[in-house]
């Protein structure tokens, strides 16, 4: 996995509460059995006119220049700040693969969804938890070419005007996410401790083992 | 001693090792799998070389692409039909039990796992799929992981997991006889809000949860990721045990027997603790109906739809006047006179026999009003279908102009043929009404499976309760159709109540526990004046706000 250390990157404002998985990446893209290529239909639904399908080429499609991420200025944003439980719904990763696709590597909000929350990790993409006040205050300064430096060894964030916020994070997370860690690898190396949970558990409830057929 | 949660049994009973920073390690018992959450996390081990660490953990069906007509065909979608053939090859190279399209007992993985006993209480249960949180009925730990965590599950049977805290909703008292867990679910989630579980374990409690069959309770906690909890949970009973017995993958004879009396001490303790407690009264529980583009908005049938100006929190608001929007609906204006174009009974919330047999009630020798262009009652599973069709329910629906369709996910999130068109309305017996989930452009409104097939029957949203009082024969309640709960009738309320009136206060306590000072947390105690999750039948009535 991509590790994620430090980024200074301008922020799209996405003033949007409850902002669900389907419309993060609707579902006619999960039919894709890859897990890279879902950048162009990030927000399909919102930001294009027509509608979408799978290996469409969007250079042609008609854009919704009202929706934010279809200003030039923010084609290259890193961060997205947005409002209250961000990645709603469907369990889909399609989510923050788009979203790391597109090229976000950060999302601000004051909550997230569990199961959205987690997947963020898996793909290199650090979801932070603002308190709501401070969102706002956010919202209220990010103008067009607005700026934040996040730094998730020092869990800290400097604002355009040089103001410094302190966020919190799981350490296990932060350690995984900052060294790109293998999960898999991680949880192999309890491999033993696993095999003895096993034998111990088929003891006590052997109905829990049998294989369906 | 404070006692414990179903919760904290369940999470202590599959913890293999903590980690120094506090991170868990929790063993997973089945994984369910299907077409579209997991080709990536396949290639995943193919690419690093491993091999799945149970093969036997795994059960895996073909449910969300697949065509609900003209099977025989195959799947005409090329992009669709690659997805599925791609499960097959997966499970056949890794040895990996698999309902393909052909297999009758094939349906929707939310449906077939209880159906086939491959779910049983205790279990930790995940599927690359949010609705995995239904299995938490049968008082097993289940919930939705992503595509990278399948994988995990393939490769170590393990998950790395933070502990949620716990949640108690407690409906106490009688639902009127209209009143399904669908609509107990959205009134839950009306009141909390989608992110209102975030974080936590809902377990559900109290009369109107007990009352319900297994079928209900899977509906009820099936919609707790609506409420933004990641798992739900009913603690097992009678109800639970004598649903499973004889299914196939469940053990059987001395073995069902010593596992049943494993399983009867999965519930909470009496004085167990929980975060947060919500109380709603069940006689105050009215059928419901989403208006907007999430499914914590929603109203009683009888009320109106509700005004913006009214919400005095501005993202809220804003929330509002753009679901009222996309909607084409105006504040003030009457639900029932919401005219709908489709109707889609079926998925894994509303997909069970018991939901078509309530859709069959209202709809038995009944007509589709005809400004409604198509009424798709979706089985969701073959057994479902198969069932259905031995008591012909499948003939009621086709007199009475509804498509008769074969197993899946279908409409509830339209990636196969069946789909809303731009601007069409819907009424779904589904769980999410979010922007285009029924296709693009389409509108979604949420309700039983009664309240689809009444408003296929109509044209528009007709309140239940007042059909029953003019015909003979009053819709069914999946809570009394399995012969586990034989509730009587209650008394109907005379007069509804519009808006959000009729609706209970729920009750959130977080109040300082007298034993344990300073800890901001609510009780379920045995005392009189306190809940408890799981009280008996025939106790003394507790008093709820």
């Amino acid at each position: 996995m991509k590790p994620f250390r430090k980024i200074n990157s301008r922020v799209v404002p996405l003033d949007r509460a409850n902002v669900d998985t389907d419309a993060i990446i609707p579902k006619q893209f999960l039919k894709s059995i890859r897990r890279s290529g879902f950048g162009p239909y990030l927000f399909d639904e919102w930001r294009y006119l027509d509608r979408g399908e799978p290996d469409m080429d969007c250079s042609n499609r008609p854009l919704n220049l009202d929706f934010i991420l279809n200003q030039p200025i923010y084609r290259n944003a890193g961060i997205l700040l947005t409002r209250e439980n961000f990645g709603c719904g469907s369990s889909r990763e399609h989510a923050p693969w788009a979203l790391a696709d597109f090229g976000f590597r950060a999302i601000i909000a004051p909550s997230f969804a569990d199961i959205f929350y987690n997947n963020c990790f898996k793909n290199g993409l650090l979801p932070i938890v603002l308190d709501s006040a401070t969102v706002d205050h956010l919202f209220k300064e990010c103008k067009p070419g607005y700026n934040l430096m996040v730094d998730l060894a020092e869990q800290s964030i400097v604002t355009h005007f040089g103001e410094t916020l302190r966020f919190n994070i799981d350490p296990s997370r932060k350690h995984r996410l900052l060294n790109g860690l293998d999960d898999i690898d991680l949880t192999l190396q309890h491999a033993e401790a696993i095999k003895a949970f096993e034998a111990k558990r088929a003891a006590q409830a052997p109905w829990l083992f049998a294989v369906p057929r | 001693m404070t006692g414990i949660t179903l919760y904290d049994k369940l999470w202590n009973e599959h913890l293999v090792c903590i980690e120094p920073d506090g991170s868990a390690l929790i063993y997973i018992d089945r994984q369910l799998v299907h077409e579209v959450t997991s080709p990536q996390a396949f290639e995943g081990l193919r690419l690093a070389g491993r091999k799945p660490w149970r093969i036997g953990a795994n059960l895996a069906v073909v449910d969300h692409n697949v065509p609900t007509t003209g099977r025989d065909q195959g799947i005409t979608d090329a992009v669709s039909r690659l997805q599925v053939e791609t499960l097959d090859r997966n499970c056949a190279e890794f040895g990996i039990t698999e309902f393909g399209l052909a297999d009758p007992r094939q349906g929707i993985v939310h449906v077939i796992g209880p159906e086939q006993g491959a779910i049983l209480p205790g279990m930790t249960v995940v599927c690359g799929d949010s609705h995995t949180s239904t299995h938490g009925a049968f008082g097993s730990l289940a919930f939705g992981i992503g595509t990278s965590e399948v994988e995990h599950v393939l490769a170590t049977q393990c998950l790395v997991q933070r502990k949620a805290k716990n949640m108690l909703v407690l409906v106490d008292g009688q639902t009127e006889s209209e009143v399904t867990a669908k609509d107990i679910a959205l009134t839950i989630i009306g009141k909390i809000g989608t992110a209102g579980g975030t974080g936590y374990t809902i377990e559900f409690g109290g009369d109107a949860i007990r009352a319900l069959s297994m079928e209900g309770r899977m509906t009820l906690c099936n919609m707790g990721i609506e409420a933004g909890a990641r798992a739900g949970l009913v603690g097992v009973d009678e109800t639970t045990i004598d649903y499973i017995k004889g299914r196939p993958f469940a053990p059987q004879g001395g073995a069902f027997e010593q596992a049943a009396a494993f399983w009867r001490d999965l519930r909470s303790d009496a004085n167990a603790e929980f975060d947060i407690v919500i109380e709603i009264d069940a006689a105050n529980i009215k059928p419901q109906v989403t208006w907007g583009t999430s499914p914590e908005m929603t109203v009683p049938v009888n009320a109106l739809v509700p005004d913006p100006d009214q919400e005095k929190d501005p993202v809220k608001r804003e929330g509002m006047i753009r679901a009222l929007q996309y909607m084409d609906l105006k504040p003030g204006a009457h639900i029932t006179d919401i005219r709908i174009d489709k109707v889609f009974v079926g998925s894994c919330t509303n997909g069970r026999i018991e939901d078509l047999r309530a859709a069959a009630e209202v709809a038995r020798g009944k007509k589709k009003a005809a400004s409604v262009k198509l009424v798709l009652i979706v089985p969701g599973s073959g057994l479902v279908k198969r069932q259905a069709e031995a008591e012909g329910l499948d003939r009621i629906f086709k007199d009475a102009g509804f498509e008769w369709r074969d197993p899946g996910c279908s409409m509830c999130l339209a990636m196969n043929a069946d789909r809303l068109e731009p601007g069409e309305r819907c009424a779904s017996t589904s769980n999410r009404n979010f922007e285009g989930r029924q296709g693009y452009g389409g509108r979604t409104h949420l309700v039983s499976p009664a309240m689809a097939a009444a408003a296929a029957i109509y044209g528009h949203f007709v309140d239940i309760s007042a059909l029953a009082e003019k015909s003979p024969r009053a819709p069914t309640n999946p809570a009394a159709s399995n012969g586990h709960s034989n509730k009587p009738k209650p008394h109907r309320r005379a007069t509804p109540s519009v808006a959000n009136s009729s609706k209970s206060k729920p009750t959130t306590k977080a109040k300082a526990q007298t034993r344990q000072p300073g800890k901001p947390k609510a009780t379920g105690n045995t005392s009189a004046t306190t809940p408890q999750p799981d009280k008996p039948k025939g106790r003394k009535k507790i008093e709820t706000v």
